[in-house]
């Protein structure tokens, strides 16, 4: 119940009038710095109001909007890149090598969208990992040239909304029973032996006739592999899936047929272009 | 003109008053300016309801949280713009229930990752993220090589249906076949293709004889942010 309102002996502050068993409350007032606070965000809305698109058919005095904001600062990027992005989109592959300072830039600039677009299948540094190719050696399946580099990055390896994408099919052997399990196994043997590694002599013996009648067309009587087909090369020891005969058996048996997207559509010409010298650079180029 | 603070708090009707009037200004101002513009969705060509077997596979990716540390939805700036492309539209999440908006990035943007990898890429990524990413945090999901639970995949188009995304008496009817069609190499996939333009088909999680929790999730994310064709998009089209 208010009572009544008296002034407090000791701070000097007015009461607010009520009182509990005694207890009164003082009716301090709010702080200074918190009601200039207040007065400073409202003007500060009547100020965003008449600088930012507030209300409607208001676009403010600025004519701000994230987009129209984004556009310029990706021209104003563009226009600082301009300089090198121009030559690099008329240079041939060849001659941004042989330019120290093209080179210097596409490789920065390769760096760049390697990290963002190409790591998480081929590694941060390049090195593949089963089923990924390494680009940093020099067992290439499709070419290791700028321009096979340059291809396959534009249309990818067996992207099927590529049209000009790199495709080739090796058989299943085993799951459409081409070839029987001991056959396969002989298959594999021999393989190894390209490479010294066979287990089994003998089953490698055998198995000479059966690469020739099956897998030589693509990978070469001696294993030497086919770019055309992007048959990679066996007589190597650098194994695209690994080089244990478990692994062997069961790419002859279940093929592998692995999928490379088409950046094509997705990344500009002069990204690919810096792509493709910066993959070449990585120490297999050819 | 004020009121005395000590006469509003004596005056309890007084005060209810003061109380709506100021509410509803805060709802006018945020109302109010929606009602002035046609429409808040760009107005962009390709968007589609997701086909079954995608459908089934965002209902796996909202289940096992991704959102959690994935959004769906580059901003209009330029890292983002530069790492992950074009900016999203409103128009390109108007079918999603529940949107997949944000910004918490403990992964990457998801927007636009369809076709960005292979279907084997985002399987094996899938079951054992650090065999491909050695760096990645991403905790393992090998479980969703089990089989997909999709007996009322119908019922879900349905649902979606009442609020609000357009699915056909034709698409709903047809739900079972082309959810199975999508994941499978061998199929008809014209009807697939004319009822859902664009759709990504094929064996996604390398075991053809089974329809897996894979095979939806890796469907799903081959066709996230590639139903808009950007090369053929205005700045202009892109005002409401």
């Amino acid at each position: 119940m208010p009572t009544k309102v008296e002034t407090d002996s000791v701070t000097g502050t007015e009461t607010t009038g009520h009182e509990w068993d005694g207890i009164k409350e003082l009716n301090s007032p709010l702080p200074r710095w918190w009601i200039i606070v207040l007065w400073i965000t409202i003007i500060w809305a009547g100020v965003y109001y008449v600088l930012y698109p507030t209300l409607p058919g208001w676009d403010g005095l600025w004519q701000y909007t994230a987009r129209k904001d984004l556009s310029e600062r990706l021209d104003a990027v563009r226009a600082g890149r301009a300089a090198w992005t121009d030559k690099l989109a008329v240079a041939p592959l060849e001659e941004i090598e042989a330019d120290p300072d093209l080179l210097e830039f596409a490789i920065a600039g390769g760096r760049a969208a390697f990290a963002d677009n190409c790591a998480p299948c081929h590694g941060t540094g390049g090195a593949g990992g089963p089923g990924y190719p390494n680009l940093l050696d020099d067992a290439w399946l499709w070419g290791g040239t700028l321009d096979a580099i340059s291809a396959t990055i534009e249309h990818g390896v067996r992207w099927p909304q590529d049209d000009d994408t790199r495709i080739s099919a090796m058989p299943r052997f085993g799951v459409d029973e081409l070839l029987t399990s001991a056959q396969i196994n002989d298959a594999a043997e021999y393989v190894l032996s390209f490479s010294g590694s066979a287990t089994d002599q003998a089953a490698a013996g055998r198995g000479r006739e059966i690469f020739a009648e099956n897998c030589a067309a693509c990978h070469g009587e001696s294993g030497g592999g086919n770019r055309e087909f992007g048959a990679p090369r066996l007589n190597d020891a650098i194994w695209f899936y690994g080089g244990d005969k478990a692994t062997i058996v069961q790419t002859i048996a279940k093929s592998r047929n692995g999928v490379m997207p088409a950046w094509g559509g997705r990344l500009d010409a002069v990204t690919i272009k810096q792509l493709a010298v910066y993959v070449h650079s990585l120490g297999g180029g050819e | 003109m004020f009121i005395k603070h000590s006469t509003i708090e004596k005056k309890p009707l007084l005060l209810l008053v003061l109380i709506i009037i100021t509410i509803s200004i805060g709802g006018l101002v945020e109302i109010v300016p929606l009602y002035t513009v046609e429409t808040t969705i760009e107005r962009v060509e390709g968007v589609r309801p997701y086909t079954p077997l995608e459908q089934m596979g965002r209902n796996i990716y909202t289940r096992e949280g991704c959102y959690l540390c994935h959004s769906q939805m580059i901003r209009p700036f330029r890292d983002e713009v530069e790492r992950y492309g074009h900016y999203s539209l409103a128009a390109e999440s108007m079918y999603d229930h529940p949107f997949q908006w944000g910004s918490k990035r403990t992964g990457p943007d998801l927007a636009r990752v369809g076709g960005k990898y292979s279907n084997e890429w985002h399987v094996t990524h899938m079951i054992d993220p650090r065999s491909v990413v050695p760096e990645s945090i991403m905790p393992g999901y090998p479980f969703m090589m089990r089989e997909l639970d999709a007996d009322d995949v119908e019922a879900h188009l349905e649902t979606l249906r009442i609020v609000g995304v357009p699915y056909s008496d034709d698409m709903v009817l047809n739900a079972a076949i082309d959810m199975a069609a999508q994941a499978d190499p061998e199929a008809d996939h014209e009807p697939l293709l004319a009822r859902y333009p664009k759709a990504v088909v094929g064996d996604f999680d390398g075991d053809p004889s089974r329809l897996t929790e894979m095979d939806a999730l890796v469907a799903y994310m081959q066709m996230l942010g590639t139903l808009v064709d950007f090369a053929d998009v205005q700045p202009a089209d892109l005002t409401q």
